[in-house]
């Protein structure tokens, strides 16, 4: 039986700020239409994977395919196409203070030029629907809407253009448990409606467990394990396991300087 | 012997780091002007920054000219009194306005303004990953945020500099007459009769330059600060500290180039 093309192949991905060697020629595959979640301690590389992935760090070697294509090589314009087809929730939202709610979600979408501004926000109405807010925020401020609100507005810019891709760095940082499971359901269920690949880097273990298929944990700039999210506490390595635990006894020695 | 090797150590790195900034500057700025005749277009965003840089830079504008020709009447009545040249005020008013007062100081005020406004709001949105949000939304950050702000300065400025002239040469007119007592007429005469369109056309290429560089040092101190609340002060200062020395060395060299004998 022949294994499918991943959505995103990554080999030896490396990438250094001055002597600290944050990735390590890091090899990892993300199958398409399912959940990959990667967990690790702070400072361990998860950000920086996740803005080489998106082009907004220059990795120093390795390739990163999207769909067969290693989008390293390519030129801005077609490396904008590809993320025509890509959404990301930033962990603090990123939300455009200058612009009110309905322009951020719309924001995409009239970038691209899909649809004129009349027609854009009842779209973004529409899909702030989805992510349970009602109309009535289309024309606030996202200074004006609580930590819990701008992750929706986040999540509801995100999914707008119906990405093949979307990532979450740290979706429920800042958020209360009961606001971050809210979140996390609200991934699931909009990854599931549009049939998307996920890409998740996260230190929580409740959200990791709740919106990844597959658990890949990176230390030392490399990946040390990858697992079906549910067997994460039997996974039987001694890092995922301290990790997973939470303890401060184990083979991981958190560094004080980044 | 240590010591000298530390102090060519110190000048070197100092040396290094005042050349790379130059080498950053200038390829963002060539960056930025690549980006102003390729499409997309923001029309909308123009506008918005041309409100933002002119119209609401016009006060501040018109005060510091206003009184800037004032004071400027009055010194040099005071001082050409000592040799009997008070026929001068009028002739020394315009000039000075025209050619170096009006461009320098609004170019002064709107580095204050608006180089610090640019480098808070791009650093901010540097710090929180909004610009990085640009670049996952398919939008080119230089072309949103960089393009509209430096051609919006660069277009308004010489707008403002026209305001400045007229209201410059007015305060000095105001003190002409109803201080210095100059017959109104005589005065206004002795404005217009020296003056050359090369005075009023080299203030305006004065400011049109000035607007590049405080939108060009903001957007480039904003996009590329780091650390925090900090990071974005720094930015702030640095935008403004920069313009304004950019100002006055372009206003050396364009003088150069217009009146040089």
């Amino acid at each position: 039986m022949s294994e499918a093309a991943p959505k995103i192949r990554i080999r030896g991905l490396s990438k250094a700020f001055g002597p600290k060697r944050v990735l390590d020629s890091l090899d990892l595959d993300v199958p398409a239409g399912r959940g990959m979640v990667v967990i690790g301690g702070s400072g361990s590389g998860k950000s920086v994977l996740i803005k080489c992935i998106l082009g907004l760090i220059e990795p120093d070697a390795g390739t990163i395919e999207i769909d067969g294509r290693n989008v390293l090589t390519m030129s801005r314009s077609e490396r904008e196409a590809v993320n025509a087809h890509i959404g990301m929730l930033f962990q603090q939202g990123a939300l455009f203070d200058s612009l009110p709610v309905w322009e951020n979600v719309a924001f995409g979408l009239l970038a691209r030029r899909m649809m004129r501004r009349a027609e854009a926000k009842p779209r973004a109405i529409e899909i702030l629907a989805q992510v349970g807010l009602g109309p009535d925020v289309a024309d606030l401020s996202p200074a004006e809407l609580s930590g819990g609100m701008q992750k929706r507005v986040a999540l509801a810019r995100a999914i707008a253009a119906r990405p093949d891709i979307m990532f979450f760095d740290e979706p429920t940082t800042g958020l209360d448990p009961i606001m971050g499971a809210i979140i996390d359901a609200l991934i699931v269920a909009q990854v599931k409606r549009l049939g998307a690949t996920a890409f998740s880097i996260t230190h929580d273990m409740a959200s990791a467990q709740r919106i990844g298929d597959t658990v890949a944990m990176i230390h030392g700039g490399k990946i040390i394990w990858v697992g079906p999210a549910h067997a994460i506490r039997e996974s039987g390595n001694p890092y995922v396991d301290q990790f997973v635990r939470g303890s401060s006894e184990g083979p991981i020695k958190m560094e004080v300087r980044r | 012997m240590t010591a000298l090797l530390d102090l060519l150590a110190a000048i070197g790195r100092g040396l290094f780091a005042v050349l790379s900034a130059a080498g950053g500057v200038t390829l963002f700025a060539l960056q930025a002007v690549s980006h102003i005749v390729r499409p997309p277009f923001y029309p909308r965003l123009l506008l918005r920054q041309m409100l933002e840089i002119g119209y609401f830079s016009l006060p501040v504008v018109a005060l510091t000219a206003i009184f800037s020709g004032m004071v400027l009447a009055l010194q040099s009545y005071t001082g050409f009194a000592r040799f009997s040249a008070e026929g001068a005020v009028a002739t020394v008013v315009v000039l000075s306005i025209t050619r170096e007062l009006g461009p320098v100081l609004a170019g002064l005020m709107v580095a204050g303004r608006i180089g610090a406004a640019i480098a808070a709001e791009l650093g901010t949105m540097r710090v929180t990953d909004q610009i990085d949000a640009l670049t996952t939304l398919s939008t080119n950050p230089m072309k949103y945020l960089v393009v509209p702000r430096v051609v919006a300065a660069t277009v308004v400025l010489p707008m403002l500099v026209v305001v400045a002239d007229i209201l410059g040469v007015l305060g000095g007119f105001i003190v002409g007459v109803a201080k210095l007592e100059f017959n109104p007429g005589t005065y206004m005469a002795r404005t217009w009769e020296f003056l050359e369109a090369q005075d009023v056309i080299s203030g305006l290429v004065k400011a049109a330059v000035f607007g590049f560089v405080i939108a060009l040092m903001g957007c480039y101190q904003g996009y590329h600060s780091k650390g925090g609340a900090q990071g974005v002060g720094a930015a702030t200062t640095n935008a403004v500290v920069s313009a304004s020395i950019l100002i006055l060395t372009f206003n050396y060299v364009i003088t150069e180039l217009f009146f040089a004998r």
